[in-house]
C-alpha cells in the first residue's frame, strides 16, 4: 500500500491539446479518491497515467517512495479494474483471476489460496469453472474485482467499474466495492462521471474539468462550500439551480433580489459569508438547491421574505418527495460553467445559450404531502442558510471577504 | 461454418406444430434441392477419379468410369495396393507433407508475429512498413522464380525440402500479415493493457492471449496455406529435382496416351484426400464469437 502523488503532471497530445494540466494531488496511503467530471475533462487519461497506459508529458508522478514516470506498467505493482471488466475470453474465472498471479510466478498453492480467498470474498466460487460468456453482468463485474484484489497491490485503479451495470446492481456493487476497499484498505483512485457514486464512495472527491481539478474535498465539503460554479452544478441531484440576481441594502441585512421578488439574507447568511457585503448592489449568481426549496404550505411559518412566487409547470411523485418543477420571472444563470454542465447532461438549448432567459426553471424537492398541481401558482419556502452565492465574473463562490472558496480555478 | 448455436439452443422447433413444419419445409425446399445438385454436380468429377483409382487398367480402358455401375464386380484395391510399393510415389508423399507442413508453419508463426506488432506494438514507419507488406500481395511469385533459383544455387538450398518451404513461406506471409495484423487489432484492447498491468511482457501476452484468440483466424489461414502449398506443382518444379512432392511425381508419371491412369488416378486421389482431412479437421476452429464475454 503506498501514497499515489501527482506533481504538476500534464498530459498533453501531439496537436498540442492538453487532456491533463498540470495536475496536483495527493492520494493518501488507503484512502480512496474518486475523480469525477464531465466525459472529456481528463479523469480517464489522468488515471492511465497512474496505470502506466499513458505517457506523462509533464511533472512527477509518484507511486509511494517511487517516481514512476518511466516505469512499465507491469512493475509499478498496480491493480486496474477497466470499465470493459476485460476479462480474458478464453479462460476460466479461475485463470482470469490467477492471471496475475502466474505472471509473478507466485508457487502454486499460494495462487490457489489467493485465488480461493478472492472468490469468497466476492461470491463467485461456484463459478470458477465457467468462461466469461457464460457469466452475468454483476459476476463479470465480480471477476474483473477479483482479478484486482488478489494481486495485492499497492493501489487499486477503477475505470467506471459500475457504468456497464443496470441501475440496481450498480448500487448495490458501489456499496460492495466501498466495503471491501474499507477491509482491505488499499490505495484507491476510482474514476467516475456519476456524482453519486462519487459521493458515497470517496473519501476524498476530486472534481475535474476540462484537465484542471477545480475542488478536491470530502463528499460533505463539496456538497456544502463548492468553490466555484462547476462544482456547485455538478454536484448534488437535481442538479443546483442557479439565477441572476442583485444583492441590495435592506433595514441591516441585504437582499437578493431575482427577477420581481426578493429574498432576505438575514444575520446568519452573512455571518456564514461575510464576503457577500462586498457585492451589495452588484449582480451575483444565486444558487438554490433543490432540497432547500419546499412547498410553502407545508411550512406555514416561513417569513415572507423567504418565499418565492412560481406556477408549477410538472410535478414528478416519486413517493418519498416530489419534484416540483416551477416558473418564476427571474434569469437563469448563463456562465461558460452551466453551458458546459447543460452540455454534458445533453441540454443543448442551454448549452448553446438558446434557453429562454427570462423564465427560468427552477426544480425544488417536495415533501411528499405536499397538494402542488400542475398550471397552479404556488409559494416556495426558501431555507436562506444554505443559499449559495457565486461571483458571476470569476464563477467563483462568495464566502470570505477575499470571496475565494479554497483551492482556485 | 459458425458453430456457436451449441451455446443458445434456440427454443423455436419445440412448440411448433406438425403444419408450421411443413410449410417451413416447402418454402425452403426448393432452395435445398438446388443446392443439393449444384453439390452432387460439383461431386461428380471427383467421383470419377475415385471410382477409376479403383479399377484396373484393363477395365478402365474398356469403357469409362460409369461401368462400374452395371457391373460393380471390377472394383478392385489392387491399384491402391501397387501405389504404395511404388518407392517414387511413397516417397514423395513424405516429401509433401514435410513440405506442406513447413510452409504451413513457418510464415504463420512468423505472419503471427508480425501481426501483433503491426497491430499493437509502436515503432517508428510501422504504418508504411505495413503499407509495404501490403504492396508486396500483388507480386506474382512467377516473377521470383529465375532470381530465388539462383540465390538458392549460391546458398546450396536448390533442391531441398527447407528451400521450397522457405519460398513458399515468403509469399505466404504478405496475406497472413495482412489477414492476422487484421484480426488482432479486434482484439479489445483493454484485454492487452489489462494483461501488462498484470505483469505479463509482451512476448507472454502473445503466447498466452493472442494466439488462444487468434485461432479462428490462424485456422482459416492454415488451411488456405496448406491447401496451396501442397497442391502446388510450379514452385517444386522449379526448386526440387530429386526433391519431389506428390504433384511432381505425379506429373512425371503422365505419358501421352495415359496409360498409366491407374496410377495416377491412385495417386491424384491420395493426394486429395489429405487436404481434405486437413480442412475437416481445422474448420471447427471457425468459431465466431471467441471473444464474448470478455467486454461488456
Amino acid at each position: 500500500m503506498a501514497e499515489v502523488a501527482f506533481e504538476g503532471v500534464s498530459k498533453i497530445y501531439a496537436d498540442g491539446t492538453r487532456a491533463v494540466n498540470e495536475m496536483t494531488l495527493g492520494i493518501e496511503d488507503g484512502e480512496f479518491m474518486v475523480l469525477v467530471g464531465p466525459s472529456g475533462c481528463g479523469k480517464t487519461t489522468a488515471l492511465r497515467m497512474v496505470a502506466g497506459l499513458e505517457d506523462i508529458s509533464e511533472g512527477t508522478l509518484r507511486i509511494g517512495e517511487r517516481v514512476v514516470n518511466h516505469v512499465a506498467p507491469r512493475d509499478r505493482d498496480i491493480a486496474m479494474v477497466f470499465q470493459s471488466y476485460a476479462l480474458y475470453p478464453h479462460l476460466s474465472v479461475y485463470d482470469n483471476i490467477a492471471f496475475g498471479l502466474k505472471m509473478q510466478k507466485l508457487p502454486k498453492d499460494e495462487i490457489e489460496r489467493r485465488v480461493q480467498e478472492a472468490a469468497d470474498v466476492l461470491g463467485l466460487e461456484s463459478f470458477l469453472d465457467r468462461k466469461p460468456r457464460a457469466l452475468s453482468g454483476g459476476q463479470r463485474q465480480r471477476v474483473a474485482m477479483g482479478r484486482a484484489i488478489v494481486r495485492e497491490p499497492q493501489a487499486f485503479l477503477m475505470d467506471e467499474p459500475l457504468s456497464n451495470l443496470d441501475a440496481k446492481l450498480r448500487v448495490q456493487m458501489r456499496a460492495e466495492i466501498a466495503r471491501l476497499q474499507n477491509d482491505l484498505g488499499v490505495t484507491t483512485v476510482y474514476v467516475t462521471h456519476d456524482q453519486t457514486e462519487a459521493m458515497t464512495m470517496g473519501d476524498r472527491v476530486a472534481v475535474m474539468r476540462k484537465g484542471e481539478i477545480q475542488q478536491v474535498d470530502a463528499p460533505q465539503e463539496l456538497y456544502d462550500r463548492p468553490v466555484n460554479l462547476f462544482v456547485a452544478g455538478f454536484i448534488g441531484s437535481p442538479a443546483m439551480n442557479m439565477i441572476e440576481a442583485t444583492l441590495e441594502r435592506a433595514n441591516g441585512g441585504l437582499a437578493a433580489v431575482a427577477g420581481s421578488q426578493r429574498i432576505g439574507l438575514g444575520e446568519d447568511t452573512l455571518a456564514v459569508r461575510p464576503g457577500l457585503r462586498a457585492f451589495e448592489g452588484k449582480t451575483v449568481v444565486l444558487g438554490i438547491r433543490p432540497e432547500d426549496l419546499e412547498d410553502a404550505a407545508l411550512e406555514t411559518d416561513t417569513p415572507a421574505d423567504r418565499r418565492l412566487r412560481g406556477k408549477i409547470v410538472l410535478r414528478e411523485a416519486l413517493g418519498a418527495e416530489i419534484m416540483a418543477h416551477f416558473t418564476m420571472d427571474a434569469r437563469l444563470a448563463m456562465t461558460e460553467d452551466v453551458k458546459e454542465l447543460a452540455r454534458d447532461v445533453g441540454d443543448e438549448r442551454v448549452a448553446e445559450g438558446e434557453a429562454a432567459q427570462d423564465d427560468a426553471t427552477l426544480v425544488g424537492r417536495f415533501g411528499a404531502r405536499s397538494r402542488v398541481r400542475e398550471g397552479e401558482e404556488t409559494e416556495v419556502a426558501v431555507d436562506t442558510r444554505a443559499l449559495h452565492f457565486f461571483d458571476p465574473e470569476t464563477g467563483l463562490g462568495i464566502y470570505d471577504e477575499q470571496t475565494q472558496g479554497k483551492g482556485a480555478a | 461454418m459458425a458453430t456457436t448455436t451449441a451455446d443458445v439452443p434456440a427454443p423455436r422447433e419445440r412448440d411448433e406444430t406438425v403444419g408450421a413444419r411443413i410449410v417451413r419445409f416447402l418454402s425452403k425446399g426448393p432452395v435445398y434441392a438446388l443446392l443439393i445438385f449444384i453439390g452432387l454436380l460439383w461431386l461428380v468429377p471427383t467421383l470419377g477419379l475415385f471410382i477409376t483409382s479403383l479399377l484396373s487398367p484393363s477395365d478402365f480402358n474398356e469403357g469409362g468410369w460409369w461401368q462400374v455401375f452395371s457391373e460393380p464386380g471390377k472394383l478392385t484395391t489392387e491399384n491402391y495396393a501397387r501405389l504404395f510399393d511404388t518407392e517414387a510415389i511413397t516417397s514423395s508423399l513424405v516429401t509433401t507433407v514435410w513440405i506442406a507442413v513447413l510452409g504451413t508453419i513457418l510464415p504463420l508463426f512468423i505472419a503471427a508475429l508480425a501481426g501483433y506488432a503491426f497491430a499493437w506494438l509502436e515503432f517508428p514507419g510501422r504504418d508504411w512498413l505495413f503499407i509495404l507488406v501490403i504492396a508486396l500481395l500483388v507480386v506474382p511469385l512467377q516473377m521470383a522464380l529465375i532470381p530465388i533459383f539462383s540465390l538458392y544455387n549460391t546458398l546450396g538450398i536448390f533442391d531441398t525440402v527447407i528451400g521450397i518451404a522457405l519460398f513458399h513461406t515468403a509469399f505466404g506471409l504478405p496475406f497472413a500479415i495482412f489477414l492476422l495484423r487484421n484480426f488482432f487489432i479486434g482484439i479489445p484492447k483493454d484485454i492487452l493493457e489489462s494483461a501488462r498491468i498484470d505483469g505479463a511482457s509482451e512476448l507472454r501476452i502473445f503466447f498466452r492471449l493472442i494466439l488462444p484468440l487468434g485461432i479462428p483466424a490462424l485456422a482459416s489461414l492454415a488451411i488456405f496455406q496448406f491447401l496451396w502449398t501442397w497442391n502446388d506443382l510450379l514452385v517444386a518444379l522449379t526448386f526440387g529435382r530429386s526433391t519431389q512432392p506428390i504433384t511432381v511425381a505425379i506429373y512425371s508419371q503422365l505419358r501421352q496416351f495415359g496409360q498409366n491412369i491407374d496410377l495416377i488416378a491412385t495417386a491424384s486421389f491420395i493426394s486429395l484426400i489429405v487436404p481434405l482431412v486437413v480442412f475437416f479437421a481445422f474448420q471447427r476452429y471457425f468459431v465466431q464469437g471467441l471473444l464474448a464475454g470478455s467486454v461488456k
